[in-house]
């Protein structure tokens, strides 16, 4: 257990080093840009006061290391500096406020496709061939194939302007309930499932068939056991340890990448900030987003390790 | 005689394969008695798992019951449904599978994966279950149940998990118990304290069972009864002692002259003769003949033979054959496989060595930083300590020792596959690196190398031609033009008895001794001195290794090159080697003249492991020398001789502390132990060592 609190450790360091080093990447990257970063913000005929204004109110007229310590220390002590846009408002609750709305959105789509994806893998592993099977790798195949932002508006035909169920467009306030949350997000995190349900449900029944093949099921059901007790109480288990890393995959993209989807519902999440900040070259946003989604790709991996190696005793206990 | 705890009545099995069925087994008709260990022989894809689990209905998803019966307990269990089966498996049929680490859950504890049999069956609670579960282990000689218990399969080696899986099967006190090849994963020494315990508890819970075996060793070593099955249909079943004495079909003739051990081939170790072959392959599933199955392959054959079945004969009260001409085999007119096989070019070992290997030492994973920081000297595995050997040329040098030996590891540091912490290497008088990368081609050409499993070791989208013409293109002294390339390839493609077609076939359309041929050509391919083949045979069939042991001592002679063989078989060293070398946790504990040493087998170690190899031979069925426990971790080397756990003649602490000398006799026989070889050869002559008990020694703390 001590070599496993070791390794625990060694993670958490090797997590906090990634971190570091992407950072610096994506500080590297942003500053390499074609152009004066001033210049580009403040247009071509700002005067040279103006620029010089600029660089010094940002800190950009300092070296570029000296500017990256500057911006890491400034990022650990929660002061992740100001936005180019108007009125420079703090990029840190920018940033926070629209992670909160990503995060309930990943969220609800974990909840949602976790266990329909285990579900339909499940089933169509024990009905292999039949047409059960069948039916679930056609329906999961083809709606992977579908770009999301067709799906996000066949569903927004159906569930918003037809029955008129879920608003078509995310408005989101500052104070909503539980109830308004769920409205608002469940179009936008359906359409993220679909996307999503597929690949899972489809690593669910090859592990589930991977291991329905193994002598120890072959031992399970000759001990006499029901089918139940083979299936759940032996195979299910080591069915889904490649899930879960599978699933934590997925966590970094419903992070970062569910961009066209928040365009389709005119959700506020860290996508559309991203992509905003991109074309404002909005440096400061840039880098802190860039940041926060590679901390829950990389902690999202993490969690799916220690949750693999907690369900194998085969690594636990080596 | 009593009635038959279970009786199959003309079983016919299928199994689909694309869209059609084809039959695995046919028209098996087979009784097991109470108190009786039957038997089930047969080669690779004779169908004996299919129907040692057909017996008891548990059929792979594309396979199908099509005709017969199956009485058991008044019953019949085609009859039943799975819900019905599911109160008999576990309950009156206990089952013993192959492959014990796979065939346990990974991710459950011991303990759930024995209390579950016994409360679905026998409807006792948690409490009552694990305290049977804790009798089952020490049935089975596990000396602490209650640590085995709370362990996960990894957390124990093979031999414990065995004990493990026979408890299971006994702890409902079934009538019949399944055991499917559960010996195979095993070391030779294990394998003889299962066995010896599998005997004592089936005939103590009064079962009867039924043994599916490759192996004709255990087989006569453990049943009471055979049935040996070829193509999926019964050629002959009878007590044990006659079927092995008086063969009545040719092809149990032929499968017990195959061995190496066997009487047409005696003539002591690297005698001159040839091992009796059966010649041409198995038929695959579709292509058996409706008349007798085994006829291509007999040497009796008679044209009815080609043209009629022979039906199943009762012969005797406990004995069946299908064959025509059995009559005349009983009666001593003919005898199959009896001519007396040719000569193998002799080879008599020169002096000159090809192969001198001094100091040779292995470590593996040692140098973790975080292990230093930890203070834990002891997390390297020391695979091979101070080994030296010398190969004489034309000569072959057996390598002997059970998993953990560092056989395999002696073996890939002399290719360099491996690279050996120390030592020194001579090849032909030559010293040569260590490294693959500081051997030139002249090294590579002399040193090759026979794989064990010929279905890893060639590539699969190359042709025979294409492997073994790059392998002479890339070694050859010269650059040489194609044609005498291809040449060449079918020179060597002859020499190992595949007709020139072999060039363009692909490894998937070739059988695995013809693989193992292809491998052996290719090993051939630019003339070396020496060949390391690392058990060449293990994973063939019976009547395939005797071609492929006939065809490398053939090739020996032919072209002048030296052997170092390494296998776990005793019977496959001793029919190769001149000389042998026995290994025990990385260290030669003893080496010498072949004859010498498997005749006058000196250190204590030796001993045992010669007395735990099954005889093909049911009239002698000797006490196996017993060794305490398993072979120890490398990891955790006991101190002074490394055998001294296990040694059943220990002389005392002395063993414990210190490093036994070398003593070598005039004749260069060699051992390593506190003892001289003449002490132990007395100690021999006054008897067998007191056998330890048989219990597992405790569990280390983990």
């Amino acid at each position: 257990m001590a070599r496993y609190f070791i390794k625990v450790i060694r993670r958490l360091l090797l997590l906090v080093a990634t971190l570091i080093f992407t950072s610096f990447i994506i500080f590297a990257l942003t500053n390499l840009l074609p152009g004066d970063v001033a210049r580009l913000v403040l247009g071509r005929d700002a005067s040279a006061t103006a620029v010089a204004n600029f660089e010094q109110q940002f800190g950009l007229d300092q070296p570029p290391l000296q500017q990256y310590i500057n911006w890491l220390r400034g990022f650990v002590t929660a002061d992740w500096g100001r936005s180019f846009t108007a009125g420079n408002p703090p990029v840190r609750e920018l940033v926070l406020a629209r992670l909160g709305n990503s995060l309930r959105l990943a969220g609800l789509t974990l909840v949602i496709v976790i266990p329909v994806s285990l579900v339909l893998g499940v089933l169509a592993a024990l009905r292999e061939g039949s047409w059960l099977d069948s039916f679930i790798s056609v329906m999961s195949l083809s709606v992977v194939g579908l770009p999301e932002f067709v799906t996000g508006i066949v569903l927004v035909n159906i569930f918003a302007l037809s029955l008129g169920w879920f608003p078509a467009t995310a408005f989101v306030a500052s104070e909503m309930t539980f109830g308004a949350w769920l409205q608002i997000l469940f179009l936008p995190a359906l359409t993220a499932s679909l996307v999503l349900v597929g690949y899972i449900t489809r690593m669910t029944r090859a592990g589930m068939l991977e291991e329905l093949n193994k002598p120890y099921v072959r031992t399970a059901t000759l001990k006499g056991l029901s089918w139940a007790q083979v299936v759940f109480g032996h195979a299910l288990r080591n069915a889904l340890l490649p899930t879960i890393a599978v699933i934590a995959l997925s966590i970094g993209w419903l992070m970062g990448g569910l961009v066209v989807i928040e365009n389709v519902f005119n959700y506020p999440g860290i996508g559309s900030l991203l992509v905003t900040a991109v074309t404002q070259k909005n440096l400061p946003v840039l880098q802190a987003i860039s940041v926060l989604i590679v901390f829950f790709y990389t902690f999202a991996n993490l969690v799916a390790d220690f949750l693999f190696t907690l369900l194998n005793p085969r690594i636990r206990l080596a | 005689m009593a009635e038959s705890v279970i009786n199959v009545e003309d079983l016919t099995v299928e199994y689909r394969i694309g869209p059609t069925w084809l039959e695995a087994v046919r028209n098996i008709d087979l009784q097991i008695n109470p108190l009786q260990i039957h038997g089930l022989v047969g080669e690779s894809g004779s169908g004996k798992s299919t129907l040692g689990t057909a017996m008891i209905r548990y059929l792979a998803a594309n396979a199908r019951i099509t005709k017969g019966k199956i009485l058991f307990a008044d019953r019949d269990l085609r009859k039943l449904t799975p819900q019905d089966m599911a109160g008999v498996w576990g309950n009156q049929i206990g089952f013993v599978p192959q492959n014990t680490m796979d065939s346990l859950n990974p991710s459950l504890r011991i303990q759930k994966q024995m209390v579950e049999v016994t409360q679905k069956h026998l409807g006792i609670g948690l409490q009552e279950a694990k305290r049977r579960a804790a009798e089952a282990l020490q049935n089975v000689q596990i000396a602490d149940p209650t640590a085995v218990l709370s362990r996960y399969p990894h957390q124990l080696s093979g031999g414990m998990l065995q004990r493990v899986m026979i408890a299971i099967a006994l702890s409902t006190r079934p009538k019949l118990i399944l055991l499917d090849e559960p010996t195979t994963a095993l070391d030779v020494t294990t394998q003889a304290v299962i066995l010896d315990l599998l005997r004592d508890l089936i005939k103590d819970e009064q079962a009867a069972a039924l043994y599916v075996s490759h192996d004709l060793g255990t087989v006569a070593q453990l049943c009471d009864h055979v049935t040996v099955l070829y193509a999926g249909e019964v050629m002959e079943s009878a007590p044990v002692d006659v079927l092995f004495a008086q063969p009545r079909h040719p092809y149990t003739a032929g499968l017990l002259a195959c061995l190496p051990s066997s009487a047409a081939n005696s003539g002591g170790t690297g005698s001159g003769s040839r091992l009796t072959t059966i010649k041409g392959v198995a038929p695959a599933l579709g292509a058996r003949s409706s008349a007798c199955v085994f006829a291509e392959r007999c040497p009796l054959v008679i044209d009815r033979c080609r043209q009629e079945k022979p039906p199943l004969e009762t012969i005797s009260a406990s004995r069946t054959v299908r064959c025509w001409r059995w009559q005349d085999i009983a009666s001593g007119s003919l005898t199959p496989f009896s001519e007396p096989q040719p000569q193998v070019s002799q080879t008599t070992p020169q002096d000159l060595l090809v192969l001198n290997a001094r100091g040779m030492s292995k470590r593996f994973g040692d140098g973790n930083l975080l292990n230093f920081l930890r203070s834990k000297p002891q997390s390297y595995v020391q695979a091979l300590r101070d080994v030296s050997i010398d190969v004489k040329g034309r000569s072959t040098f057996g390598l002997v020792g059970e998993s953990g030996s560092g056989k395999t590891t002696l073996a890939r540091s002399i290719l360099a596959l491996l690279q050996a912490d120390a030592g020194q290497l001579n090849l032909q008088n030559q010293p040569i690196s260590l490294t693959l990368r500081g051997r030139d081609r002249a090294v590579l050409r002399n040193l090759r190398i026979v794989f064990q499993n010929p279905d890893d070791s060639l590539n699969p989208y190359r042709t025979v031609g294409q492997t073994i013409d790059r392998t002479i293109r890339k070694l050859a002294v010269e650059k040489l033009p194609r044609a005498a390339i291809r040449k060449r390839t079918k020179d060597l493609l002859q020499a190992v008895g595949l007709s020139p077609e072999y060039y363009d076939r692909r490894p998937s359309q070739l059988s695995g001794g013809e693989k193992q041929r292809v491998v052996i050509a290719r090993a051939f391919a630019s003339h070396p001195a020496l060949i390391v083949a690392d058990e060449p045979t293990s994973a063939l069939d019976v009547s395939v290794q005797a071609v492929i042991l006939n065809l490398l001592k053939d090739l020996r002679a032919q072209e002048g090159a030296s052997y170092i063989v390494i296998s776990h078989d005793l019977e496959v060293v001793s029919y190769l080697a001149d000389y042998i070398a026995v290994m025990y946790l990385g260290e030669i504990v003893e080496q010498g003249a072949g004859e010498a040493l498997l005749n006058f087998p000196s250190h204590p170690y030796t001993e045992a492991l010669l007395s735990a190899a099954p005889t093909p031979d049911p009239s002698v069925r000797h006490q196996p020398i017993v060794l305490r426990g398993e072979i120890p971790s490398p990891r955790n080397r006991p101190s002074g001789c490394p055998f001294h756990t296990r040694c059943p003649r220990k002389i005392g602490v002395i063993c414990e502390r210190e490093l036994p000398p070398v003593h070598t006799d005039q004749d260069g026989h060699q051992i390593r132990c506190h003892y001289t070889l003449e002490e132990l050869l007395e100690l021999q002559h006054q008897g067998p060592p007191t056998p330890p008990s048989t219990a597992t020694p405790p569990l280390a703390t983990p």
